[in-house]
């Protein structure tokens, strides 16, 4: 037997649809295991929606949680533009909090420098610590999925180091980070919400990274070298630079979301301050399919699974794991779909040995 | 107790190779799918499955080798699901592992929430104990370092001899190395690349399972969720240090085994003030400083990460 993928002739519709298709499998699978659990899963989508979209409350926590999906996000895209690899994006969210948390505890920063300089300390953090990989790729042709990876788990040891050494509390003995100061404080846009200014960051990310992608040289660069690295060469582009820029710009991307949990979630460095925020990025960069204005559905739809599973799970007993679940199958799902737009699946019996290709 | 009093002492040695066993199964796992010419990054989660599939067998039917099996056979499904993305659909390799460790993570921890609840004290089992062979284990100095170890850990000696056989001195052997150097050329002489993967990539994911259920039935004896926690990612590595070779790469996980024991023995120990975490992040460290030194590409099967498409000429 012998299986093929036969090209299908493009059609705008299906590439289109198909990270809908891809969401509504997800969504499927993820009604089979409510089932599995022994709750009615209709009933359980529904207070899903409920918490996640229903009312004031709820619609802006979803979108409180989508920022730093939309930051890591964006900052798995742009890497990926150069065919980088980037998944320390959990790694730079980590050192990017931790920059933030440290600036914004200091009296010695004028007030009104506070936010901006926790802000760029979060993003310059990001950045230095995406050149590691970034440089060892480029210079030493490294690869950077290890690399990345391997960062991630020693910036999470040398953070828990910090927290129940430097930064543990001396009186409660607390394994968290001092509090940022009262003006360090990111300003909420809508009393009683917590519409902070991470938000607003994360939007304005979107629209200058698509300006960027879409209207730059920069941006027409990065396609090529993502596309054909040979062919840039040949163009007369700097393959390496050009990937070592995409890579910074995705570190401090990644940074950037760090801040935005300190500055207008957290107040402070936790163990838990980020729930893999950046590993989901790179779901959600897929799901938008690369491109940065779907970046903000792709992240919206896996903050909702978040915020309506923890509600979901308190009501139904159903573990809330099920939002993990939902996100890896999202990301298979949405893999398997771009394929299927553009291909069919063939089984053919196979001709014995054939004349040789 | 200083530094060197640490590496002299037989408990040492002894820690070590526990520590070596699963990273040992998880590398010869990954050189497997690796020879075969895919990347597979799928790996971490194949190892959490493993060990959550040996754990529940074990705990609801008392037989520590039916956990066992377990382990084998849901690795080696998840391992067909991995082919089902990256040889049949040629998927990127890279994010469809990515995805597969997503997907097995959350899939495994909302099975284990279910199946166990949450309780302060975590559920157990009694896990192997030490079988001394005879004779061998008498020899002094190596004998209760090597042969004072648990059955999985004498199979798990035998799998690396085995394994350099299989690869190189049976046809089938043959076949997997060329799959991964040319499947073009493989298929000319009427090798199947696609069959070879897909079997490839499920024995893979069985030895993928065994290396995670070791970790609870022979070391912990009770699942975490943190039982894992980034040992598939350094196989990864361990493999590019053992330069695709079994022997070299049971050598690569003795390495990573010494040091995981040393970090241990080093917090435990208390002679040196710092915060245990910054030990923790060693084996990573050394992880990270070996894919430095030895470039990866270096002396990798051809086709690693190239999809095979019958229809290209």
């Amino acid at each position: 037997m012998r299986i093929t993928l036969e090209p299908r002739p493009p059609s705008r519709w299906r590439e289109v649809l198909m990270p809908f298709a891809a969401i509504a499998a997800s969504l499927v699978l993820c009604g089979l295991l409510i089932v599995i659990a022994g709750a009615n899963p209709f009933q359980a989508f529904a207070i899903m929606g409920e918490a996640a979209f229903a009312g004031k409350f709820a619609i802006t926590e979803t979108v409180a949680r989508a920022a730093p999906l939309v930051l890591t996000g964006l900052a798995a895209l742009v890497a990926l533009r150069t065919r980088f690899w980037n998944i320390g994006g959990e790694g730079q969210l980590l050192v990017g909090a931790m920059a933030a948390a440290w600036l914004g505890a200091r009296e010695d920063i004028p007030v009104p420098l506070l936010v901006p300089a926790m802000l760029v300390g979060a993003a310059l953090a990001g950045a230095a610590l995406a050149a590691i990989p970034g440089l060892l790729k480029t210079r030493l042709k490294v690869d950077e999925v290890v690399s990345t990876l391997m960062l991630n788990f020693i910036v999470m040891y040398l953070m828990m180091a910090l927290l129940s050494g430097p930064w543990k509390d001396p009186v409660t003995g607390w394994t968290d980070s001092p509090d940022i100061l009262m003006d360090a404080e990111f300003p909420v846009f809508w009393a009683g919400t917590r519409l902070h200014l991470g938000v607003l960051v994360a939007v304005i990310a979107v629209i200058g990274i698509g300006i960027v992608l879409k209207r730059t040289s920069f941006g027409l660069a990065m396609k090529v070298v993502g596309e054909n690295p040979k062919a840039a060469h040949h163009a007369g582009l700097d393959v390496g630079r050009i990937t070592l820029f995409a890579v910074l710009l995705s570190g401090a991307l990644a940074g950037l979301a760090g801040a935005g949990e300190v500055g207008g979630t957290q107040f402070q460095v936790i163990a838990s301050i980020s729930p893999g925020f950046g590993y989901a990025g790179l779901v959600v960069a897929m799901l938008a399919r690369l491109s940065a204005v779907g970046v903000i559905p792709a992240a919206v739809f896996l903050a909702a699974i978040t915020t309506g599973a923890d509600e979901m799970s308190r009501q139904t007993g159903v573990p809330f794991f099920i939002a993990d679940a939902v996100q890896g199958l999202s990301l298979i799902a949405v893999l398997v779909a771009m394929t299927l737009a553009r291909y069919r699946i063939r089984w053919r019996p196979s001709p014995k040995r054939e004349a040789a290709s | 107790m200083s530094m060197l009093d640490i590496i002299l002492d037989i408990g040492f040695f002894a820690a070590a190779i526990r520590l070596a066993v699963p990273l040992l199964l998880g590398t010869l796992s990954e050189l497997v799918a690796e020879r075969s010419g895919v990347l597979n990054l799928g790996i971490e989660g194949m190892m959490l499955a493993g060990a959550l599939a040996g754990f529940a067998t074990a705990h609801v039917t008392g037989s520590l080798w039916l956990g066992v099996l377990a382990a084998l056979i849901l690795g080696a499904l998840i391992g067909l699901l991995m082919a089902l993305l990256v040889v049949i659909l040629r998927l990127d390799q890279t994010v469809a592992g990515l995805g597969v460790t997503m997907a097995t993570t959350g899939l495994v921890f909302f099975s284990y929430r279910l199946g166990f609840g949450e309780s302060a004290t975590p559920p157990a089992i009694t896990p192997f104990s030490t079988i001394p062979l005879p004779l061998l284990s008498d020899i002094p100095y190596i004998g209760p370092v090597l042969f004072n170890q648990y059955a999985l850990t004498y199979i798990t000696y035998l799998l690396v001899p085995a394994l350099a056989f299989f690869l190189f001195r049976t046809p089938a052997g043959l076949a997997l190395r060329t799959v991964g150097e040319n499947p073009k050329a493989a298929a000319g002489v009427g090798i199947d690349p696609i069959k070879v993967r897909i079997l490839a990539l499920m024995a893979a994911g069985a030895l993928a399972g065994l290396a995670g259920a070791y970790l609870n039935l022979a070391a912990f004896g009770s699942f975490t969720f943190g039982i894992i926690s980034g040992r598939g990612w350094i196989c990864l590595a361990l493999v590019v240090l053992g330069r695709w070779k079994p022997f070299a790469c049971a050598g690569a996980a003795l390495l990573f085994g010494a040091v995981d024991a040393f970090q241990l023995r080093l917090q435990t120990s208390g002679s040196v003030d710092l915060p245990y975490q910054l030990f923790l992040a060693l084996p990573y460290v050394a992880t990270l400083i070996v894919v430095i030194v030895n470039t990866r590409f270096a002396a990798a099967p051809a086709a690693l990460m190239e999809p095979y498409d019958p229809e290209k000429r």
